[in-house]
């Protein structure tokens, strides 16, 4: 349908609403063709991904938490918003957004499934973190190695089998033992886990979906730094 | 009032048939939906929906079903209404017989068939993950795998030769391992021997 849209003819705000629609109909294409019509009307990049891409995904993600999309349509979304983030990146980069910490994400060993660990990266991108997504099947020694490196301030870890969940204990116990847990907010998620399994493993939070991540990021991170919550 | 009635998950209602049969365990076998496994959070409410519709006829009833994904939320549930449920976190696990974690650490990117998931393998996996309709899915699914490795609980060269075509469309070589219904009937037979009320 919305190739029929001369999109240089609509107004911001119906633009914007376009975004979320394709966004969520995951037309990768025509969210590119938005966003650098919007950048071309000088939209700032930080609010075209605020306004446009995260907004637009967060219904997604409402929609699929109440059964309405399915994982196919979401990947689809994920697609898209990734496509216009390539876009963005360098630019919000470029003109130096704030940033509002460092986020560590990586699926823990023996897991290779990566769609939801790949949303939350882009979601927490867009809500201002810096990530380094270390991808799949990532054990100790790499989490570790990265923790040295970029000095996060928040480690996630994701796994989708209960057979893979418990190497998270893993992880944190190495932190504990360099003394180094309480640098971090330790925020965990996938389908097998729970609360109870987040506190067993003394993470700070085992996280639902990708929209609780990020209000649980910010909130822990603002308590941390002694902000007003 | 009858002795057992299982409630089984959809992708392994043929096996516990199968079971039920060969031990003579003469109870009534309830399935529900496969597709649950999509949406793991819509399983317990299933499972409970069953439980309260034939709890006044049985002695006992037992679930077959993996935790799923139901963030143990269905063992919540079971513990509440008093259910048993056969051990384990999902069928891939039950029907490898100790070799899940062994498969996995050789080459984490394994993707498990089963008999159940050789004949669904349309149905549920493209599917159920939209890749009949966008082709392109398949590689944001599937880029990481290596292998694809049938744990097959019958031998049957239809379903050998169905498993190589399910490999094929996932590009990925596949492996052949016969092992029957593995932990399945082993932990079954356990839960129906240590209970009393059920021991037959
Ligand atoms: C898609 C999928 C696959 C794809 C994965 C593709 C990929 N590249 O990731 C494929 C088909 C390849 C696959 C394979 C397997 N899968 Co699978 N899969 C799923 C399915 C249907 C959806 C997962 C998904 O992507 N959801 C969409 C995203 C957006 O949601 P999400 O992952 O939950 O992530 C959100 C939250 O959990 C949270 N979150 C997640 N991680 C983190 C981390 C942090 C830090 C935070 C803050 C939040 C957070 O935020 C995310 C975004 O909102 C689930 C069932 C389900 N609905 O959960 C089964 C499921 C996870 N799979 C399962 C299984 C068993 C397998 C296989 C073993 C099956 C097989 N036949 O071999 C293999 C795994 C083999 C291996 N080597 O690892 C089981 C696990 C059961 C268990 N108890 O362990 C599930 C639950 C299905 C089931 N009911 O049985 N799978």
């Amino acid at each position: 349908m919305s190739e029929e849209i001369d999109i240089t003819k609509l107004e911001t705000p119906e633009l914007l609403e376009l975004i979320q629609d394709d966004l969520y109909d995951g037309l990768a294409d025509e969210v590119v063709a938005s966003v650098n019509e919007l950048l071309a009307r000088d939209m700032t990049p930080s609010d075209v991904l605020n306004k446009g891409l995260v907004a637009g995904m967060e219904i997604v993600g409402f929609d699929f938490r109440d059964g309405i999309l399915f994982v196919p349509e979401v990947l689809m979304a994920a697609k898209a918003m990734k496509a216009g983030m390539e876009i963005l990146r360098p630019l919000l980069i470029e003109t130096g957004a704030t940033q509002i910490g460092t986020l560590v994400i990586g699926t823990v060993k023996g897991d290779i499934h990566d769609i939801g660990k790949n949303l939350v990266s882009m979601m927490m991108e867009g809500a201002g973190f810096n990530v380094i997504n270390l991808g799949i099947n990532t054990d100790v020694d790499a989490f570790l190695e990265a923790i040295e490196e970029h000095k996060p301030d928040i480690l996630g870890m994701s796994a989708m089998l209960t057979t893979t969940m418990t190497y998270m204990a893993v992880v944190i116990e190495a932190l504990e033992e360099k003394g180094i847990r309480d640098q971090l907010l330790v925020l965990v998620g996938g389908a097998p886990l729970n609360d109870a399994f987040a506190e067993e493993i003394r993470a700070d939070a085992y996280c639902r979906d990708a929209a609780v991540g990020v209000e649980t990021a910010k909130k822990l991170l603002a308590i941390r730094r002694g902000q007003p919550g | 009032m009858k002795d057992i009635a299982f409630i089984v998950c959809g992708a392994l209602a043929r096996e516990v048939l199968a079971l039920n049969k060969k031990h003579n365990w003469g109870a009534d076998v309830f399935g529900l939906p496969v597709l649950l496994h999509n949406e793991p959070d819509r399983i317990p409410p299933a499972v409970q929906e069953r439980i309260d519709q034939i709890r006044g006829e049985y002695k006992n009833i037992v679930i077959v079903y993996g935790d799923c994904g139901t963030s143990g939320s269905l063992d919540r549930l079971l513990a509440q209404e008093g259910v048993q449920r056969v051990a384990g976190p999902h069928c891939y696990e039950m029907y490898a017989n100790g070799s899940f974690e062994g498969l996995m650490e050789e080459q984490p990117g394994t993707f498990f068939l089963t008999d159940y998931l050789v004949g669904s393998f349309d149905h549920l996996v493209l599917e159920g993950l939209g890749i009949d309709q966008n082709p392109q899915l398949r590689d944001d699914y599937f880029s990481n795998y290596t292998r694809v490795v049938y744990l097959a609980q019958r031998e049957d060269p239809s379903l050998q030769q169905r498993a190589k075509w399910a490999a094929d469309c996932l590009g990925l070589p596949l492996e052949i391992r016969q092992t029957g219904y593995g932990l399945l009937e082993g932990r079954l037979l356990k839960l129906i021997n240590d209970s009393p009320q059920l021991s037959l």
